[in-house]
């Protein structure tokens, strides 16, 4: 058949562990992409979907090798091809996006030149060619003015543009086949959005064929025709995109899709336990087993065949889709939260100010900062007792900056941070007395980088308890298990090190280390982000559960608008280091009034073919917030007219108890929204 | 199911660590070699006391430059001591002055890198450029002019070696603490309000240990050759204590006919510097610390 343009077959690639083991990554892989579509391949972090994709060019990472298989491209096989015939193929015929572009390209190679090179080893135009070409290819991926983007170097764009400056090199040689590799993942939402919408045009307009992998399921189902479900380093559900985003007969998709956040939908989804097995776990039976609700006797000693359905042009790896089958969709059953807060005030923020600006000398005698246009300004918000609240925005929108300051780890320029109605938090860490450290406590992004890897799970949780209760000895030992198990881990996690837990498990360490102090407010920071899907929702639900338990307050930070709405009371909209929009997040979520909400909401990628984003705004990036007037005065597509230039514009209060700052009149945005 | 060994690690004591590491290293040739060449010369220097055959101050004029025998192994000098007797005791001292010396540098340079990597700013310029000046001065005139000045007693090596010595440590120590600064595991004791020290201590401690106990074996080995250099310019041991440095010195010109006097203490200095070089290599490796892409400052 002359349609397909890679074929997979029998791939299984592994390494060898220390003591010899040949362990797999890849186990038994067989596909077919054929010309001009579009194939998704979704799974968790170590699921081999990257491993996967890096063979369909014949790149098997260091230290791994192929055990089996080939990959066969216009029916040679490159897994066991010369270097040097490699090196025709690659970028010629096949190409591959990085998820990374601002390391992927050179630093100190101009756009343009970096471009040329390309098109200098893909084809053979003369030099006259070249440059009318990179133009071409700058303007296809919808950069403004190419002439002046091919000058410039990458660090002078922003993110998105360096992910469009990627693709156009990668369409340099006009390959027959695309690999993109988590080509959105670092992006913000609204630049993610758009740059889907061009990989899609781009796929139309070329007929490239696309391997797409993602752990997004979102992200997915904008982009693909067809999607591959990976675990475990085995493809578990295979068939067109629309079916298995609607009818996922495989259970693992089926839960996975069960417990992403919707926008639609307020209230924490289900979670599914436990996670992927590392690989080198030997299972008899379905590697899936342990997790799935599916599950008879069976599973445990056999592993099911990847069975392929005519009727549905489908392939799935379980003995019980049929159960699957009759379901017509999924349904969603979310956990409504429940909110306990009450009117007491637990923090205010008035006035707050922070600036990053270099401090002049004179400042710095007078110990005083300086700057007319700080980076967060104007800041009021006021918490209540046993709320959640949560900062969105893109990045660079302040909204880490702020928890930095409530955390007493950067100054404020001005404002004042008051702590129970009556006490002033001042925003230094040295001013502080323990007390009034130990109420506020921080959970991070990235469970890798704030546990230290040199301590064991008791060391960690033991810090806080050492430090704020001075607990010793056999009352310590009995508080760290204590909060072992409200994390839901039981005891024998004490004597392990972060490296022997899984990203789920670390995070749930860190949730303990900071209930360890017993604190009033807790700092989330983007604290599900760094987290596989399947895990996120029940790290998500622990969260809920120990706050209702201890009626503390959460300050999350988000840019997953979704994640936001499972699980705030609150939400305050952030842009350039202002407010935007304030409110209760049924009603933000509903009725976005703010322009800037309306964009960023549109945005959102839901796992769902049906439900496309909506590109209300440019996905330009501003660097430095307006000096005067309106904050999103740059990107904003409801401008009314010098006004918004020139003042700040009033806060305005909905019937609902929304705030919105905005010179349009509030009647006339909702106006705009029904 | 069955659960395969290498996720499955508990809790090891230091023992156990320790033993684990050396198994490692010693997996690899280059680092057995290295590290049965030290071993070699560590238990030589314990043991030569008690099995040199001859004693290594007895001047007989009658055996002057005797060629290796039976009965001298290594032949004798220009005053007919036992080149063999002096060999095998002759590295007891540069071993222990250096061991101690590198101990001494480890400690200042380590500690100093780390705090100065920890509270940065001002006071991490000001003590830095004061390290930089020191760099700048050629080890070997100031170790001339401390040890004229103060005589070359054990007790004023060791400090002052410990201390040259110590100056690029607390580069490497620094450089090591800048990598985990900005981890979030620091952000976080500080935003809990731990003390500096405790930071330091349980924080920053555990993780740059590794790069810095590397360095300091590889200077270990870098201050047994500039002992023995010191000692070569007649200002490290004093005669008639055996030392490799000296003896190379003492023979040097009758090198044309009386080779083995200068060549036995070079292959005993070369061997313990090649070995430490070799362990060094291999424990870096063993600890998962790449030494060919990072070079010595």
């Amino acid at each position: 058949m002359s349609d397909i343009i890679q074929k997979v077959k029998n791939l299984s690639i592994g390494f060898k562990s220390k003591k010899g083991e040949e362990i797999l990554i890849l186990k038994n892989i067989s596909t077919k992409i054929k010309k001009g579509e579009t194939v998704g391949i979704v799974g968790e972090s170590g699921s081999g979907k990257s491993t996967l994709a890096l063979a369909m060019m014949g790149y098997v990472k260091h230290g791994l090798y192929t055990i089996g298989g080939e990959c066969e491209f216009n029916s040679s096989n490159l897994l066991n091809m010369k270097s040097k015939d490699l090196e025709k193929i690659r970028g010629r015929k096949i190409a591959m996006i990085p998820q990374n572009a601002g390391q992927a390209l050179t630093p100190n190679l101009k756009i343009g030149y970096q471009i040329d090179e390309a098109l200098q080893l893909h084809s053979d135009l003369s030099e006259k060619e070249r440059e009318k070409k990179i133009s071409e290819l700058l303007n296809k991926v919808r950069l403004p003015s190419p002439e002046t983007i091919a000058l410039r170097y990458p660090h002078e764009l922003s993110g998105g543009q360096q992910q469009r400056v990627a693709v156009a090199m990668a369409l340099a040689g006009t390959p027959d086949l695309l690999l993109l590799d988590e080509p959105t993942t670092g992006l913000d939402v609204t630049t993610q959005a758009h740059v889907l919408e061009l990989l899609n045009f781009i796929a139309k307009d070329t007929g490239t064929s696309m391997v797409y992998v993602s752990h997004d399921l979102g992200a997915i189902a904008q982009v693909s025709d067809r999607i591959i479900v990976m675990y475990s380093g085995e493809i578990v559900l295979e068939g067109p995109s629309r079916d298995i985003l609607k009818r996922p007969i495989h259970p693992y998709t089926h839960g996975l899709l069960k417990s992403i956040p919707k926008l639609s939908l307020a209230g924490l989804p289900e979670s599914m336990p436990g996670s992927q097995p590392q690989p080198g776990i030997i299972q008899s039976g379905c590697s899936f087993f342990d997790r799935c609700n599916f599950s008879e006797d069976k599973c445990k000693n056999t592993s099911p065949q990847l069975e392929f359905l005519k009727e549905l042009n489908t392939s799935v790896r379980c003995f019980n889709y049929e159960k699957l089958l009759n379901e017509s969709q999924v349904n969603q059953n979310v956990n409504k939260i429940k909110n306990n807060s009450n009117d007491k005030e637990i923090l205010n923020l008035s006035e707050v100010s922070i600036s990053y600006a270099k401090q002049k000398l004179l400042d710095q005698i007078f110990n005083r900062i300086s700057d007319d246009n700080p980076t967060v300004q104007d800041i009021n918000i006021n918490i209540k007792k046993g709320e959640t609240i949560a900062l969105v925005g893109e990045s660079g929108s302040g909204k880490s900056t702020i928890l930095k300051s409530i955390a007493g780890l950067l100054k404020t320029k001005d404002g004042l941070i008051r702590f129970d109605e009556n006490r002033n938090l001042s925003s230094d860490l040295k001013e502080r007395n323990p007390n009034d450290l130990r109420i506020i406590q921080l959970i991070f992004q990235n469970p890798d980088e704030s546990l230290n890897p040199n301590h064991t799970v008791e060391e960690i949780i033991a810090q806080p308890l050492k430090l704020y209760f001075g607990l010793k000895g056999e009352e310590l030992n009995k508080n760290i298990i204590d909060l072992l198990q409200k994390v839901r881990l039981g005891e024998f996690y004490m004597s392990r090190y972060p490296r022997q837990l899984s990203g789920g498990e670390k995070q749930r360490v860190a949730v303990a280390r900071a209930f360890a102090a017993k604190p009033d407010i807790i700092l989330c920071d983007e604290v599900t982000s760094a987290l596989d899907v399947s895990v996120q929702a029940a790290v998500l639900n622990l969260l809920q559960q120990l706050k209702e338990d201890f009626g503390t307050t959460y300050i999350f930070v988000s840019h997953d608008l979704a994640v936001v709405r499972a699980i705030s009371d609150r939400v305050a909209v952030l842009y350039q280091g202002r407010l935007c929009e304030v409110g209760p997040s049924n009603d933000v979520y509903k009725f976005p009034s703010h322009p800037y909400t309306e964009v960023l909401l549109g945005a959102v990628l839901e796992p769902d073919p049906d439900i496309k984003p909506k590109l209300v705004a440019e996905d330009i990036v501003e660097e430095k917030p307006p000096e005067k007037g309106c904050s999103f005065q740059g990107r904003c597509s409801r401008i009314v007219g010098d006004i918004c230039k020139k003042d700040i514009p009033p806060w305005q209060l909905t019937d609902s108890g929304n705030a919105i700052r905005c010179h349009i009149p509030i009647k006339e945005l909702q106006k705009e929204q029904l | 199911m069955k659960i395969n060994s290498i996720y499955k690690e508990e809790k090891k004591s230091a023992f156990q660590k320790v033993s684990e590491v050396i198994i490692t290293m010693a997996s690899r040739p280059s680092g057995f070699i290295g590290l049965s060449i030290l071993v070699f010369h560590i238990i030589l220097a314990f043991v030569s006391p008690y099995i040199a055959p001859y004693d290594f101050k007895a001047i007989n004029p009658t055996l002057m430059l005797q060629a290796p025998s039976a009965e001298y192994w290594f032949g004798t000098d220009d005053l007919g001591r036992d080149v063999f007797t002096r060999t095998i005791l002759g590295g007891r001292t540069a071993l222990t002055i250096t061991f101690f010396g590198s101990l001494i540098a480890l400690l200042w340079g380590g500690l100093l890198g780390i705090f100065c990597g920890l509270v940065g700013g001002k006071i991490d310029d000001i003590v830095m450029r004061i390290v930089d000046a020191f760099l700048s001065i050629p080890w070997i005139l100031a170790m001339l002019l401390i040890v004229s000045l103060l005589g070359t007693s054990t007790e004023v090596l060791i400090p002052a070696l410990g201390f040259f010595y110590g100056k690029g440590i607390v580069r490497v120590a620094r450089a090591a603490t800048h990598d985990v600064i900005a981890k979030d595991f620091i952000v976080s004791a500080r935003a809990r309000g731990h003390s500096n020290f405790s930071i330091i201590w349980n924080e920053i401690i555990p993780n740059v240990r590794d790069a810095i106990l590397v360095e300091g074996a590889m200077r270990w080995s870098w201050m047994l050759l500039g002992f023995s250099s010191l000692s070569f310019l007649g200002f490290g041991v004093s005669p008639p204590t055996p030392d490799w440095g000296l003896m190379i010195s003492n023979a040097r010109g009758l090198m044309s006919f009386a080779y083995w006097a200068v060549i036995a203490p070079i292959v005993g200095l070369s061997s313990l510097i090649i070995g430490i070089n070799l362990t060094a290599d291999a424990f870096a490796k063993a600890l998962g610390i790449d030494r060919s892409t990072k070079a010595p400052v």
